[in-house]
């Protein structure tokens, strides 16, 4: 346990959809302020669920969900599997949105708008329509847009599931980049084992059905993860002893029917 | 193999052109009368010879069209944006809004000829044919939201005027201008019905009024020269709000996309 007040904590958190479904059950989830956590589980072990759960977008059904600052919840920012941009309109509206919504004015707009864009690697990009830009350029708008608040807290569901190797890996490192430089608190949602040991300070391994904390590994590799760690026996080390308690959680799997998507 | 767009210009043209001289020979062969059949060239005679009565007609018909459409626009879309705040409100006037709709036109009109005056009769009979593609399009667009998109804007505690003017407008506006488009074809539908409804009765001054009254006067080339200006003005209305449509989503809507030069 980190000595540290977390940033979100759930105790005993479960969901049962109003179609009967449990997604989670007994989910208990600590996560510490600058880190970088990632929920790792097969497709339908609530793994999203609990990540909108944490977000305030779903209400948990059982348990406690403690936010640092209780009312005054720490600032959030959310990246969805898809980028999730309005279409409509351009890279700039799109980032900068979240400070529209908050009526912040437009003059503080801009230059935090060309620092985030600059960040992602959007820059000469505000003008662009987002069926203009690449899955992965579209990807780091969203991402973009999420850190324009300057989040304490960062939601990544997800994010990378549907681009390819090479960008996933070029965002991985980007993503890792960022998290030096600002040092928000990440929680990551994917079923890959070997993003989850690329990135992450902390893994937690889901089982399904319901959806459940399953074990707890730190992973101590210390920074830069790079090139180099990526190719590295130890990293080769970590990813089997993940896939084996991976392994371990889907062998726990009870129920055989119903079930959801993740 | 010839291009397909000359192909889109050219076998109309072709079939305008056939048409025509099979309508010609018909009137000639036969030796038919103007009074049973104009040929097409006494009716485009007619057109240039009427035009001072007729091209005021068919500025009063696009007149009323123009102010049905543009409050079917208002009308249609301000009620949806309503009728999506609240359920409540939903389940109260959406049947209403669809027993509008089935209802003849032409039934309704000689009833508002009894309580309106011809013009606003005339009027309404256009805002009521026109509206409901609009209300049930737009409402369509309205809860066609992304669901993400949604989340996100609660995430940021977005207002509900936020949300509306950000969010659901502006991703409801393909359907909206689908809906418009419609409306425009209707109101002129709608503005006619009630000219003709309206008839002598009326201070009838737009084309379809010339129609009937043409036609009392047994002036078929009349008949033809007004029927051809109102297809005209059909055919115009659609390519305009065709191309506003274009106009408003070539940067982000599939059905807009502009290849690549």
């Amino acid at each position: 346990m980190p000595e540290q007040q977390p940033i979100v904590s759930l105790r005993g958190v479960g969901k049962t959809f109003d179609n009967g479904v449990a997604a989670l059950d007994g989910l208990d989830l600590t996560v510490a302020p600058g880190e970088f956590v990632t929920l790792l589980g097969a497709s339908g072990c609530g793994k999203s669920t609990a990540l909108r759960i944490v977000a305030g977008l779903t209400q948990p059904t059982r348990g406690v969900v403690d936010r640092a600052g209780g009312a005054a919840a720490p600032e959030i920012g959310f990246v969805f599997q898809e980028p999730t941009l309005m279409p409509w309109a351009s890279v700039a509206a799109n980032v900068a949105l979240p400070l529209r919504l908050k009526h912040v004015a437009e003059a503080q707009i801009a230059p935090r708008l060309n620092a985030v864009l600059a960040r992602v690697g959007l820059d000469g990009f505000a003008d662009a329509y987002p069926r203009e830009l690449s899955g992965g350029m579209k990807m780091r708008a969203s991402i973009a847009r999420a850190l324009i608040t300057e989040p304490a807290l960062l939601l990544m569901d997800e994010p990378f599931a549907a681009l390819d190797e090479i960008t996933r890996f070029r965002l991985n490192d980007d993503l890792l980049a960022l998290w030096q430089a600002l040092r928000p608190t990440i929680v990551f949602v994917t079923h890959s084992v070997f993003e989850s040991v690329y990135l992450s300070q902390r893994i937690v391994v889901m089982s399904r059905r319901p959806g459940r904390a399953h074990a707890g590994l730190a992973i101590d590799a210390p920074a830069p993860r790079d090139e180099a760690f990526r190719t590295s026996a130890t990293y080769a080390a970590l990813c089997r002893q993940v896939s084996q308690a991976l392994r371990e959680a889907m062998a726990e799997d009870v129920a055989v029917e119903g079930g959801r998507p993740s | 193999m010839m291009d397909a767009h000359v192909l889109k210009i050219l076998l109309p043209a072709a079939t305008l052109t056939l048409g025509l001289a099979v309508w010609a020979a018909v009137v000639r062969v036969f030796e038919l009368p103007p009074y049973v059949l104009p040929s097409p060239w006494l009716v485009a005679a007619t057109l240039a010879t009427d035009w001072p009565l007729l091209g005021g007609a068919l500025a009063a018909t696009l007149l009323t069209t123009a102010e049905g459409f543009a409050l079917a626009a208002l009308g249609g879309v301000a009620l949806a944006v309503l009728l999506n705040q609240s359920r409540w409100v939903e389940y109260s006037l959406y049947p209403y809004a669809v027993i509008l709709q089935v209802t003849p036109i032409v039934a309704i009109a000689p009833l508002l000829l009894i309580y309106l005056s011809p013009q606003a009769a005339v009027l309404v009979c256009a805002w009521i044919v026109a509206f409901f593609p609009v209300l049930a399009n737009t409402t369509l667009g309205l809860n066609s939201v992304d669901r993400n998109l949604a989340a996100l804007f609660g995430l940021y505690r977005a207002s509900r005027l936020q949300i509306l003017w950000r969010l659901k407008l502006p991703s409801a506006l393909p359907q909206i201008l689908t809906g418009l488009r419609i409306a425009g074809g209707l109101s002129l539908i709608g503005a006619v019905v009630a000219e003709i409804a309206a008839g002598s009765a009326g201070a009838g001054s737009g084309l379809a009024y010339r129609i009937v009254e043409a036609g009392y006067r047994l002036n078929i080339p009349r008949m033809f020269a007004a029927l051809l200006l109102l297809s005209a003005a059909g055919v115009a209305i659609f390519f305009l709000l065709s191309w506003v449509s274009h106009l408003m989503l070539r940067h982000w809507h599939e059905s807009a996309w502009d290849a690549e030069p």
